[in-house]
Order: C-alpha cells, then structure tokens, then sequence
C-alpha cells in the first residue's frame, strides 16, 4: 500500500466536502451537477481504498465503484435532460429564478 | 535483423546500468520509448500527408506533388516549414488560455497511444495488461480539446462544426468498443502482446478476420475508425466547402500543425490497432516483424485514402442514423454470435454465424427503409 | 526499488493535491465552461490516482466512461444553454457563507473521527491484486444480481432522458 490509509481518507474528506459547498452555493444546476459529480468520486476513492485495505472480499470495492460509476451516468444523463427541458421552458438555468412553486 | 531495435536499446540500457544505478536504467529505459515516438509520430505523419497527396492525386487522374524532392518526397518538410513561419493569429475576443489549450491537448492523447501497439515482437513500449481498454480511454479524451477549441474560438461556425464533431466521436466509439468484445471474449485478455499471440496459429495465419465474426468486426470497426479521425466519407466537420474547417476555423501557423498532427496519428494508430485486432499484427514468414507490421498497416491505411478519394461526403443525419440503427446493433448480435462460435468450432457453426449475421444486417437495413431517402430518378439521363 | 517506490509516492501525492486544488477551482471559478474543464482535470488526476491504489481497469472505465462521456454530455448542455460571450454576473447564491462555515466544521470533524478510529487491516486484501479476469467473475458470480438491475437502470434512465429533452412538437 502506497500511502497510509488515513492520508487517502482525509484527501477523500476534503473532496467530498468540496462537493457539498459547490453543490449548496452554486446558482447555475449544472454547476450543482458538476459538484454532485465530485462527490460521486471521493466516494469512488473510498470503496478503492478500503477494498484494498479492510476488505475482506479484495474485489467487492472494486466492483462497487463500478457500479457507482454506472448510477452516475445514468444520474448525469437525466439530470441534463431535466436541465434542458427546463431551459426551453423557463429561458433560464439559474436556481433562484426558477421558482413559480414557492409560496 | 529481427530484433534490431531491442538489441541496440538493451545496448545502450546496459551501457547507462554500468555506470549508475538500477532505477536510473529503468528511467533511461522509459525515457528511450519516450523519445523514439516523439520523434516516430510527426515522422510518420509526414510521410503519411505525403502519401496521401500523391495517391488522391493519382485516384484523381494527375500527379501529386513532385516538384520539391524526387517524388515529392521533401513536400512535408516544405509543408512544415511554411507552417511553422505563418502568422499565429488569435481572434480578438477569443477566449485565450483555452484557444491556445486545445491544440496541445489533442496532441497528447494522439502520442499516448503509440505505447500499447505491439511494432514488433517484443517491440511493444509498455505491456499493459489492460491495453486495449487504455487504447480505447485514452482515444476518448479526445473530445474535449475539440470542444476547447470550439467554443474557445467564440465563432458561431466553429461552435456548429465542433459540435458536430463531437456528436460524431462519440456516436462512433460505441459501436467501435463493443466491436472489439469478441476479440476480448475469444483471447480471454485485453492485453494487445496476448492478443497477438492468440493469431499465431496456422505459421501466423490464423487472423480473426477469417472467422465470420472477425469479418464483420473488422468491418465495423474499420469504419468506426474512419469517422473517429474525421476523415473521408464521413468529414462533414471539417469540411472545407460546407463548414469553412469546422472547429480549427480560427487557427492558424503551429497550432492548425498541431491539429492536423493529431488527426493523421489518430488515424495511424487506429490502423495500427486494426492490424493488432484483425490481421494478426506483426506475425508473418520470411520478413522481420516489424516490417510485416508497417506493412499491414500501410495497407489499411491506403484504403482508408482510397475511400477518401472515392466516396462522396456523408449527410450528418445519414452519419448519425449509420452508427445507433445499423452499426450497433449489428456489433450487439456480433458478440452473440461470437459467443456461440468459441463453444462450437465446426462447419454448420460457421454457415449458422454467417447466415444470422447477414440477415440481421439485411433486416436492420430493410427496418430502416422509410428513414433513408429514396433512390434519384434521372429524367434526362438515360 | 525503493527510489521508484518514492517516486511512484512523490507522484501520488503530488496528484492528490492537484486533485484538491482543480476542485476548488471547479467550485470557485467564475466561467461555467471553465469549470468543466478543471472537473475534466479532476477526473483524470483520480484515475491516475486509481492506477496507484493497484485498481487500472477501474482507472480505464474511469476515463472511457467519466471523461469520455460524461463530461461531453455536460458540455453539450452548457453549450446548449448558455450564450457565447457570457458577461460575468453573480456566480454564488446567498447560502454560500453558511455553506462554507458548515462544510468546514464537517471536514474538521470527520478528520478528527479518521484519524482516531483503529482501522482493521486485512493482509488478503493488502497483498491481493484484482485483475480484470477476477473482477469479472466477480460481476457474473456473487454480484449478477446488481448488474442485471444496472442493466435496466441504465436502460431506463436512457429512455427517461430521450423523452425529456425530446422537443414538443405536438402542440404549436
């Protein structure tokens, strides 16, 4: 093993938490899908990591971050979708003006 | 004679190990296979530019360049030279750091490849065991330069071509990595070395294009490759009469270089790994391996210029309704049939594989029917 | 040889910062289309972060599947809904500094948690290196369950897409 294991989950950490303030403070969706996309892969990083350390199956973390990779097309995919759709609608992909449901 | 270019690696490898120590070697090693494509890739594409011009020319009944060498051999060089002295010109609004990107990175992706094709025997720079995935990875990079340099050119033509392009990269590469899944599926390894040595029986002539499903992959896979170097029939991105030049609009000097660089080693590795996949890469009787290799490879890619001299250009929606209705689906019952054939290696496999890949081909087409557009009626012609 | 291993951990390093630093460039950068970019450069350092955790072909899929088509799909979209010459106007909404407060006391919690915990190492798995042959009788084996539903997952979110960004040509 490379690099100790707690240096790999600080470093996944940080990311995952990149993702989240991109994902809270951002006005454009898809710039929240962008920062969705970073969180998808720290957690990526993680199942690798503890596949290949604390595992007792070496492949299952592999074979999950596969998974993971495939739901995450797929989620990009229909995310985009909704984003144009919406953007022939509405003429705007900014997060504060869309907002007929609010009271 | 063979194994030339080893011995004079291994020579100079030993002669650096006397000296210092072994992770120096290894790093000297790394560091020869680096400087050996860096300098074979542009040469390559010179003289791949050269045969191009001069076998169009011949296709299109006058001689290609022959002023500037015997043959025209020196026409590349004269080629480099004026476009290493053009002005580099930048459109004033242009987005700058991603307009001057784009050119760089469609470089790197285009000379990465070169490391996992086998040149000879035991002339392959680095033997991946997943070299074929790496292959196909690295090819899709390519994409996003395209769109840096598209949307970098602030050029509403530029933005049309690039997009075009992009749509066409990405169409085409699915049927082109699902037409190398029988080959997976009967060498049972993705490495390129492994998957040559599958073809290595028959004294080297038991190539998967005689195999029904091998024929049709090739096939498949040979046109993918076509579309993925945005070449001839299928160059409506950088069409000259339609689109100006399409996503390299607004570049001028080393950078178009660049680009036009990238495209014709695109096309040479992709050759090269259609003779790796098909053809039995470098395996052959009396020749050195290498040569047998460039060999094969010139080959496919002098049908490649011939359909470029030949074929008309093919309308985007005729383009797109190629690769999702008829390519890939024909590569989905490819890799069944493939299946079927690694169990059962006789006679009625052979004429059941063939007849089943030729109807669903057939089907596929007639299915298609009302989209495509009718035959021409000439009125005056008779 | 333990000058290569250093370097091969200099260079680990040395992409895990890089990883971090195109990440907060990704979420602070003004230009939407620069944003992707510097996720496209994310997404490469962590397959190269993949190749040195002992994972290539995940690092393969990475790049064919993430950069190759996700980040085209993603691109396609700013292009289709933004305007070229896009003046720069406010990029952050108004939760951003409750953002950035929460998300830092989260980080330096979960920091704290990891390096506490007495992680139990396996030497199986440390010593084990996963091939692509493994992996897949792995896929076809214990796991054919959930690659039959991705399978469908995947068939239908394909579908949903195509339905939801079709254009409406019924009504004029």
């Amino acid at each position: 093993m490379l690099i100790p294991l707690n240096h790999l989950l600080v470093f996944t950490t940080l990311l995952f938490c990149i993702g989240l303030y991109g994902a809270l403070s951002r006005r454009n969706v898809i710039g929240i899908l962008l920062s969705i996309e970073l969180i998808l892969n720290a957690v990526n990083i993680n199942f690798v990591a503890f596949s290949k350390t604390t595992a007792l199956a070496p492949e299952a973390g592999q074979v999950f971050a596969l998974f993971v990779m495939a739901i995450a097309a797929c989620e990009a995919c229909v995310g985009l979708a909704i984003v144009l759709a919406l953007y022939r609608n509405r003429k705007t992909v900014f997060t504060d003006q869309i907002n007929l449901l609010k009271w | 004679m063979d194994q030339i270019f080893v011995y004079i690696k291994k020579a100079i490898v030993d002669l650096v190990g006397t000296f210092l120590p072994e992770s120096v070697e290894i790093m000297t090693s790394i560091l020869i296979s680096i400087t050996v494509f860096c300098l074979l890739g542009p040469l390559l594409m010179m003289y791949m530019t050269w045969l191009e011009r001069k076998v169009v020319g011949r296709i299109q009944n006058r001689l290609g360049p022959n002023r500037v060498g015997k043959f025209g051999l020196l026409q590349p060089i004269a080629d480099g030279i004026k476009m290493l002295t053009k002005e580099d010109i930048v459109p004033k609004n242009a987005d700058k750091i991603v307009h001057l990107l784009a050119p760089i990175l469609i470089i790197a992706p285009a000379l990465l490849l070169f490391a996992v094709i086998p040149f000879g025997k035991n002339m392959t720079a680095i033997d991946l065991n997943i070299g074929l995935i790496f292959f196909l990875a690295v090819s899709s990079i390519t994409t996003i330069p395209i769109f840096m340099a598209s949307w970098g050119s602030r050029n509403k033509y530029s933005l049309l071509g690039g997009m075009r392009s992009v749509a066409q990269m990405i169409s085409y590469e699915i049927p082109m990595v699902l037409s190398v899944v029988p080959v997976i599926l009967t060498v049972g390894s993705l490495s390129t070395v492994a998957i040559v040595d599958a073809q290595s029986a028959w004294g080297g002539f038991k190539w998967f294009l005689f195999t029904p499903w091998g024929l049709v992959s090739f096939v498949v896979f040979f046109l993918c490759s076509v579309a993925e170097c945005n070449r001839s029939p299928f160059d409506l991105p950088e069409a000259e009469s339609e689109i100006i030049a399409g996503f390299h609009t607004e570049y001028s000097g080393m950078k178009f270089a660049l680009f036009y660089m990238a495209e014709f080693m695109n096309t040479f590795t992709l050759s090269a790994l259609t003779v790796t996949l098909f053809l039995g890469g470098w395996q052959g009787p009396f020749l050195p391996s290498w040569i047998w290799f460039f060999l094969k490879t010139f080959v496919i890619i002098f049908i490649m210029v011939w359909f470029r001299g030949t074929l008309p250009r093919v309308r985007v929606d005729q383009l797109m309704g190629l690769a999702w209705k008829v390519l890939l689906p024909v590569t989905l019952v490819n890799v069944i049939i493939s299946g079927f054939w690694y169990y059962y290696h006789n006679f009625w496999a052979l004429g059941l594989g063939t007849i089943l890949l030729f109807l669903t081909l057939i089907g596929f087409m007639k299915l298609n029917r009302n989209y495509m557009p009718e035959k021409r009626v000439y009125t005056y012609g008779n | 040889m333990p000058e290569l291993e250093l370097l091969a951990k200099i260079a680990c390093y040395v992409l895990m910062g890089l990883t971090v630093l195109f990440a907060i460039l990704v979420v602070t950068v003004r230009d939407l289309f620069h944003r992707a970019l510097w996720l496209a450069g994310v997404l490469i350092a962590i397959a190269g972060i993949f190749i040195a955790l002992g994972a290539e072909f995940l690092a393969a899929s990475q790049i064919l599947i993430y950069v190759g088509a996700i980040m085209t799909l993603v691109i396609f979209a700013i292009m289709l809904t933004g305007k070229i010459s896009e003046k720069s106007i406010a990029r952050t909404n108004i939760q951003w500094p409750i953002g950035l407060v929460t998300l830092t006391g989260l980080a330096f919690f979960m920091i704290r948690i990891i390096t506490q915990t007495p992680w139990n190492f396996q030497s199986t798995s440390m010593e084990a290196h996963i091939s692509v042959l493994a992996l897949g009788e792995k896929l076809l084996g214990i796991y054919i369950f959930a690659f039959e539903i991705i399978s469908v997952i995947l068939l239908v979110a394909l579908i949903g897409a195509l339905v939801m960004a079709k254009k409406d040509n019924s009504s004029c």
